[in-house]
């Protein structure tokens, strides 16, 4: 069944934007198409008139390091980015993440721009760029505006981006700092077939002589969009950085937070009981990196 | 249309084609490289991988035009200058290709692991492969095979195989041999349905009820008829024969016409120049629905409540009663110091072959068809024929089904799928046409395992001995009756497990309901009896304070037991014999004759559990149970073996080949299969019920024998010498230091007006229905396999880390693959 008429692939974002001027609303931004084909056919709409394919844009496909930042385009593959060495140490939390992400043939065609722009509250990148404090270059009604990825969303699949007309360009994130700070992520998943995880869970930690003196975490899904844990961070500012404090902080967690049940993934109460492992196991996994 | 220019293979092409291709498709239609295969559409399974610049990708949901400049590989590339790749000689070698639909996808998947890393581990190789799926070969195999052609390509000696053993005098049957079809499979040539293309072909959908259960009022075609680039629309109304088809009971609509009874019925049927145009013009129908009142659990249906879905059925909803009683139970739980009693359910099962259903209608007289002729991958082709035949109004012989290879089975495509819908549409429109549902129609529409509720009572002595057996099954037909009363006959006659039970009740109530019909699934039914009598066997042996595994050896059946349904076990009885396999194994795995079944490790709980389990060979039960090949000789020395039996990937064709070779005394190459064409191959049965091996491997041996036999007298005539002192060798025939080739006996049989042509109908050894008393079935298969499992005790998850099963007889052929992928 045909999913599509025309298929572009700009080599600039002024042409991709151009291209999304001329179908005025027809036409829709693809990456690697594996959320967007897949829905599209099951769907079964009538074909979308026009496809506009971002990964042949050179800025979108890039990873780089400045002193300030880590630059992530937004068509960057998860293979590219499990395999940059300049991610290994600055984003273990992204490399784990986008490493868990489908199978390699997805992997090779998906991207952490899709994953973020598909607006899921579960992403497995979005999870760690949220505990990465990851800002998101977008342009929006034809500007360009850098703005913190948490607050892209609107809601499960709903995203400040019109999907016919924006687009999201690049993530710039600080890189961690060695010896002092480190991340995390893991997941707990079906053994097979559903695409999201039954709950993921990023943190990113700063340890200072031995306590907490700053933490991020991302436990996803809660609500219906990705969102900090911030009362749990709070909770740890401050404390020794020791499986005592860890085991506090998970069972605040388990307490606070209340994930719902999902007829694909998990009942309320099973997510309940797992944010508790899940967090203990990640803060454990980034504490003993540095 | 749009230019599209890559490379393939090292080829360049440039093709104008529509700019909505996905590579799969334009891979397929356009470039006409069909080696490639398609399995979900929606990157699940990983078949239809290949590799852009080097990098795999699911070509289903990776544009083509995406693919512009770049340079793609396909299966059809491995091969280079008439030499295959490592990796394909590798899963030639080791067995890693059974029905052969993944066989592209796994081995691009492995070609580009071995790219980047021609020494990879099994956990990287597992890793790679993980959305690559097999259904049929249980992955060993694969796995084996992925590590040698790296081993190959290191200039490393290729890991050996695992070769059965060799049983003396025997010169070709248990020896390794590649299976037939083996080399088109891995180069990308095998022709699935899908893969036949016919000019002026158009294109088919259903379409079907969203309701469970539903009364028609009212189908309105007209706007859909009006669509340009439609051919046909075509509803119960255009049925000229019967309107019911089923293998056991015809209760199953070809089109729906008052009635829908589950969420996947047919109502109408569409013929049309694309697949576009026949999916929009489902879009245009309209179907009026009134809803009606949903049975949805088989007990619910036992009920005076329920609505009666099949009111010509003369026991209601009760698809059929089974019942089994043997001595007398009440003693029996009056001499049991303990009694355990449970009710387990089991699931919905899907198959989950890999290849969905597809059927070519041809219209009679279109080319070098002279008759309606259906192409299909079916199980049964001539039940097809005859359900066919019916609904179409013609006589069975107006009917050809020709049967094309088989993307796995596994009892899910035993039923009718699109094969009389296609005949239909051929012969209205006077074109061939092509139906291929997708992934998910055939989640929605084929019969499935039947779900289960299982009450069972097991009593034993306080020795171990197990003194009775009582059990209740409800199994779940689904709407239609499909094999439902064959498949919970099995899985009530084998509620006893393959124990020795001297008093046994049990009673199944096979049920309709607005649920999707259930029918054959490997292991037809006893895979959850056995389910729930190995559960109770561990919670007896857990009350006894018993080892798990010597409570079954207690218990094993072995000659001289009569089974629940009265049949005495006289020879062959296997069980006793796969216990010490598994024993012996788990003794060398905890490196003492101890065995630990359950610890625990930090958060980590371990166990292991062992199961045993019987099933019947051949259908039983006093059904006439046969068998027919035929055999011809040919003058360049090679022989031709005929039967419709169907090779779904567990490798018929490779045994009849075998048989015949053997009794012929020619080279296994010399040999090569026909299989399931109504028109040129003898009725070879129903490949269910594990009896094609038995049954039309006999057929074929007989039928070589009667070969060999006219053969020799024809070549003592020739050469004019007595026929016993003939001898076979190698393709020869002998006397006295002189020889003759197969070939120019053939010659002269043909000179002389003999046909060099034998048949034979292999008839099984005679059953005897259920409630007899007597012999149900003439063989029985026995097996144990033990497994340890994992479990994460803080998030429930589970890891099955080891199976050990029970070691194979001697096999036919080398293939493992059924039995791992039993095992995995
Ligand atoms: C088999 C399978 C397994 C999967 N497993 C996982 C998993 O484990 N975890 C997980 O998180 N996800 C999983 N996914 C989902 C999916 O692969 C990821 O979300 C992926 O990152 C999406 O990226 P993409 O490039 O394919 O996005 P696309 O499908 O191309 O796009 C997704 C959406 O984003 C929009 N979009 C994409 N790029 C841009 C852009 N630059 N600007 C504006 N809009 C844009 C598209 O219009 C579309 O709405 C799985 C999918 C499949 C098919
Ligand atoms: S992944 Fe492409 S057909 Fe299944
Ligand atoms: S051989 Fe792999 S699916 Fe059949």
């Amino acid at each position: 069944m045909k999913l599509w008429n025309h298929y572009h692939t700009p080599a600039s974002t002024a042409e991709a934007l151009q291209l999304l001027r001329d179908y005025a609303g027809q036409a829709r931004v693809i990456a690697g198409g594996t959320d967007l084909l897949v829905e599209m056919r099951a769907a079964g709409h009538a074909p979308q008139e026009a496809l506009i394919d971002i990964t042949g844009i050179p800025e979108l496909t890039r990873i780089e390091a400045t002193p300030e930042y880590i630059l992530i385009g937004a068509g960057v593959t998860h293979t590219q980015l499990v395999k940059s060495p300049l991610l290994a140490g600055a984003a273990t939390c992204l490399v784990e993440s986008c490493g868990v992400v489908g199978g390699p043939q997805v992997r090779n065609v998906a991207t952490l721009g899709g994953n973020v722009a598909h607006a899921l509250p579960a992403g497995d990148g979005t999870t760690s760029l949220v505990a990465l404090a990851a800002e998101a270059e977008i342009v929006k009604d034809g500007a360009r505006a850098w703005l913190p990825v948490e607050k892209l969303f609107l809601g499960a699949g709903r995203s400040l981006l019109n999907p016919a007309q924006d687009l999201l360009l690049r993530f710039r994130f600080a890189p961690v700092a060695a010896g002092r700070e480190a991340t995390a992520f893991s997941r707990i998943m079906r053994p097979q077939g559903v695409a999201l995880p039954i709950m993921g869970c990023a943190v990113w930690v700063q340890v200072t002589a031995g306590h907490f003196s700053a933490a991020r975490i991302s436990i996803a899904p809660i609500g219906p969009t990705p969102a900090r844990a911030t009362d749990v961070e709070a909770a740890l500012s401050g404390q020794p950085a020791t499986a005592t404090t860890i085991e506090q902080a998970a069972a605040l967690a388990q307490a606070t937070l209340h994930p719902r049940t999902s007829k694909y993934r998990a009942t309320a109460d099973y997510r309940q009981e797992m944010i508790g492992v899940l967090l203990r196991r990640t803060l454990t996994a980034a504490i003993e990196r540095i | 249309m749009s230019s599209l220019e890559l490379t393939i293979n090292g080829k360049r092409y440039a093709l104008d084609v529509p700019e909505s291709r996905t590579l799969a498709h334009f891979l397929r239609h356009d470039a006409g490289l069909t080696g490639t295969k398609i399995g979900c559409e929606e990157a699940e399974c990983g078949i239809c991988t290949v590799l852009v610049d080097g990098t795999p990708v699911d070509s289903c949901i990776y544009p083509a035009f995406k693919a512009r400049g770049r340079s793609i590989t396909t299966v059809e590339g491995l091969a280079q200058d008439g030499h295959l790749h490592p990796i394909q000689r590798q899963f030639v070698r080791h067995g890693a290709v059974q029905c052969g639909f993944c066989t592209p996808g796994l081995m691009m998947t492995a070609t580009a692991l071995l790219e980047e890393n021609p020494d990879p581990s099994d956990a990287d190789i597992k890793e790679a492969l993980k959305d690559t799926f097999c259904r049929c070969t249980g992955y060993t195999s694969v796995l084996h095979a992925i590590q040698s052609a790296g081993r190959e390509l290191r200039g490393l000696e290729p890991l050996p195989v695992n070769d059965p053993e060799v049983v003396e005098p025997l010169k070709v049957i248990s020896r390794s041999v590649p299976p037939q079809e083996v080399y088109a499979k891995v180069t990308g040539a095998a022709r699935y349905t899908d893969d036949y293309h016919f000019p002026g072909m158009l294109y088919a959908r259903t379409l079907r009820s969203p309701h469970a259960h539903a009364r028609i009022i009212r189908i309105d075609t007209a706007a859909a008829r009006a669509l340009p680039g439609v051919q046909a629309v075509l509803t119960h109304e255009d049925v000229p024969g019967e309107n019911l088809h089923g293998l056991v009971y015809r209760d199953w609509p070809v089109l729906c016409h008052d009635v829908v009874r589950y969420a996947g019925d047919a109502v109408a049927i569409v013929a049309a120049d694309s697949e576009d145009t026949a999916a929009a013009a489902l879009h245009l129908i309209q179907v009026e629905y009134e809803l009606l009142p949903v049975v949805a659990d088989p007990k619910f249906a036992h009920t005076p409540q329920a609505p009666v879905l099949h009111p010509n059925h003369p026991t209601g909803n009760l698809l059929k009663h089974i019942k089994v009683r043997h001595g007398d139970v009440e003693r029996g739980f009056a001499e049991a110091d303990v009694i355990v009693e449970r009710e387990y359910t089991t699931p919905t099962t899907e198959h989950a072959f890999l290849e969905p259903e597809c059927a070519i209608g041809i219209p009679a007289g279109y080319a070098e068809h002279e008759k309606l002729t259906v192409y299909v991958g079916s199980q049964i082709p001539y039940q097809d024929r005859n359900q066919i035949a019916r609904s179409m109004n013609l006589p069975e012989e107006a009917v050809r089904v020709i049967g094309t290879l088989i993307g796995g089975g596994f009892g899910g495509k035993e039923d009718i799928a699109g094969q009389i819908h296609v005949a239909l549409l051929a012969t209205v429109t006077g074109r061939p046409v092509k139906m291929l549902y997708t992934r998910q129609e055939s989640l929605i529409f084929h019969p499935k395992r039947h779900a289960t509720i299982i009450r069972i009572k097991t009593g034993a002595t306080r020795e171990g001995k197990l003194t009775a057996v009582e059990a209740e099954l409800y199994g779940d037909g689904g709407a239609y009756a499909s094999l439902s009363d064959k498949v919970m006959t099995r899985a009530t006659t084998h509620a006893t497990g393959p124990y020795e039970v001297p008093h046994a009740r049990i009673d199944c109530y096979a049920m309709y309901t607005n649920n999707v019909p259930s029918g054959a699934f490997r292991g037809f039914g006893v895979t959850q009896s056995a389910f729930a009598v190995e559960q109770n066997m561990d919670l007896l042996a857990q009350a006894l304070n018993l080892d798990p595994l010597e409570f079954r050896l207690l218990n094993a059946q072995k000659v001289g037991v009569t089974t629940a349904t009265g049949q005495l076990l006289r020879e062959s009885v296997g069980l006793i014999e796969t216990l010490e396999d598994v024993r012996q194994d788990l003794h060398a795995h905890f490196q003492q004759p101890q065995i630990t079944w359950g610890w625990r490790e930090g958060t980590k709980a371990y166990g292991w559990g062992i199961a045993c389990a019987y099933k019947n060979t051949g259908l039983g039960g006093g059904a006439p149970d046969r068998s027919e090949a035929e055999i011809e000789a040919f003058e360049d020395g090679s022989i031709e073996v005929r039967t419709a039996a169907a090779d779904m990937g567990q490798g018929i064709a490779h045994v009849v080949a075998q048989c015949a070779a053997e009794e012929l005394h020619v080279a296994y190459d010399k040999v090569r299969v026909l299989l399931c064409d109504t028109d040129l191959t003898p009725n070879g049965g129903p490949t269910t019920a594990s009896r094609q091996t038995f049954m039309t491997g006999n057929a074929a041996r007989r039928a070589a024998i009667a070969l060999r036999e006219a053969l020799t007298q024809s070549a003592a005539e020739m050469m004019d010498v007595p026929p016993q002192q003939i001898r076979y060798e190698e393709g020869l025939l002998r006397y006295n230091g002189h020889s003759v080739e197969v070939g120019k006996v053939v010659g002269w049989m043909k000179a002389n007006g003999l046909a060099p042509r034998t048949r034979h109908e292999y008839h099984a050894p005679a059953t005897q229905p259920l409630g007899s008393g007597g012999d149900m079935h003439f063989a029985f298969s026995y097996a144990t396999q033990a497994a340890l499992v994992e479990v994460d005790t803080e998030t429930g998850e589970t890891k099955v880390l080891k199976i050990l099963s029970h070691r194979r007889g001697p096999a036919l052929v080398t293939a493992a693959g059924p039995l791992q992928d039993a095992r995995h």
